[in-house]
């Protein structure tokens, strides 16, 4: 942490950045710190409540932090993948933001919690990471922590879900989706929804019902997840923002099932790997095309 | 593909059920293929609506959810054979499309067997025939989809 902290003082004086953004503690758990001045610096912390993903500021439509100048930001692996994906879709110049990389022990699910890291409170997407030590960056703090307990309990969900009938899947989502009041807080702080103009917003034609209605509730999902086919990065917040509690990141975490079975691919923190919608191969399948 | 003859869609529809079909055609094979299927007096289920579209490239997922939203019972999703899209690549990106779309739409709980994806060029009038003919028997196998549609019923 005052590896941390004194990078962040370091990139301040020097002005090779304006703005530090990392994690403070806040009155409830951690939250997302702005540190403008050197000075502020050893206000930055990194343990394993700093759940948020950071990258959302990088996204163009975050663009009331553009006038503070550049930025450099705190990112977990799991987090480098979503500023890649930024990257790779011309929202954001590598040469634009500098990146501080932690190496990640694993985080727990809810940033107000206890640092403690078991297998029911760690993250679901920390069962299957391979990026604990994130490359996409400029500097790289800390040592490699032990490897998080694992938790699969989203994967034997979505596993259940599978099995079930098309009715039960269907009354499962329902009650799911009943709950939800259309605050959009799960695509205000998607690092991959920038948008200048979201088709849920559009009135004129309407494509999606904007009343909280579950048809609307259902087209809206299923556009924004289908948007997010290839792109997700699994950082899991539109979960986590959910007022409404909604499963929302096992829809993310099935579609992403789908693409890596049908096209073989996985979202890397790679901004020279294409993604797979916008691109395509002569021989994807093609079994369920009469 | 299995041919479905006249005279059993019209025993299911004398059961008293019509199912709606949304079709989303691309405009120069399946469009063109279904006015064959037309001019040759080809006989077709009446229950297909069509849309022409300039290619299955312009054809949004969420086409198919409006088209359940406001009442359809099944959707056709058509166009050019792979290597024949007339914008050369139009089909390959929205084949990936319709791949992810249909999974999602399977894992939300909507019946796969309501959609149907195909490939039918502009000379294969027959083809389009028993596309529809298939398509129409299956959905009224599976009966009206109210589901979707019924979904604002406890907002009003």
């Amino acid at each position: 942490m005052k590896a941390l902290q004194e990078l962040a003082a370091k990139l301040l004086t020097e002005k090779t950045v304006q703005i530090v953004i990392g994690y403070e503690e806040g009155p409830r758990g951690v939250r997302p710190a702005f540190i403008t001045r050197a000075e502020d610096a050893d206000r930055l912390v990194f343990d394993s409540r700093c759940v948020q993903n950071l990258a959302s500021y990088l996204s163009p439509r975050r663009n009331h932090l553009v006038p503070l100048g550049k930025k450099a930001i705190v990112v977990k692996g799991c987090d480098s993948r979503a500023v890649a994906g930024l990257i790779r879709e011309t929202q954001v110049r590598r040469e634009d933001v500098v990146l501080i990389g932690v190496r990640c022990g694993g985080v727990v699910r809810d940033p107000a919690a206890d640092t403690t890291l078991t297998p029911d409170t760690v993250a679901a997407r920390c069962a299957e990471c391979d990026i604990r030590e994130p490359k996409l960056v400029d500097h790289l703090i800390g040592d490699l922590p032990p490897a998080p307990p694992v938790n699969r309990k989203r994967d034997e969900l979505i596993a259940a879900l599978d099995a079930m009938s098309a009715e039960e899947r269907w009354a499962f989502w329902q009650a799911e989706l009943a709950r939800c009041v259309r605050c959009h807080a799960c695509r205000e702080v998607c690092p991959m929804c920038f948008c200048e103009r979201c088709i849920a917003d559009k009135s004129q034609p309407q494509w999606i019902e904007s009343s909280a209605h579950r048809q609307g509730n259902l087209s809206w999902q299923f556009s924004r997840v289908l948007h997010q086919a290839g792109r997700c990065a699994d950082c899991s917040e539109c979960e986590r923002v959910c007022p409404a509690k909604i499963p929302l990141s096992l829809l993310m975490r099935k579609t992403s099932l789908i693409v890596r079975e049908l096209f073989n691919y996985r979202v890397t923190d790679d901004p020279s790997v294409p993604a797979p919608i916008g691109a395509y191969r002569l021989d994807d399948k093609q079994e369920f095309i009469l | 593909m299995s041919s479905t003859t006249t005279s059993t869609i019209t025993a299911k529809a004398a059961q008293g059920f019509e199912p709606r079909i949304m079709a989303f055609v691309c405009n120069w094979c399946t469009y063109t293929g279904a006015d064959l299927a037309g001019t040759s007096r080809l006989h077709m289920a009446h229950n297909v609506r069509i849309v022409r579209l300039p290619c299955t490239g312009r054809i949004d997922p969420l086409f198919i959810i409006k088209a359940f939203e406001r009442g359809a019972d099944g959707v056709i999703v058509s166009g050019c054979h792979p290597a024949d899209c007339h914008y050369s690549v139009g089909n390959y990106h929205a084949r990936r499309r319709f791949a992810i779309g249909r999974g999602l739409l399977k894992f939300f709980g909507i019946d796969e067997r309501r959609l149907t994806f195909s490939w039918v060029s502009a000379s294969e009038g027959k083809k389009w025939a028993d596309v529809v003919n298939e398509t129409t028997a299956r959905i009224q196998g599976l009966g009206a989809f109210d589901a979707f549609r019924n979904l604002t019923e406890d907002w009003k």
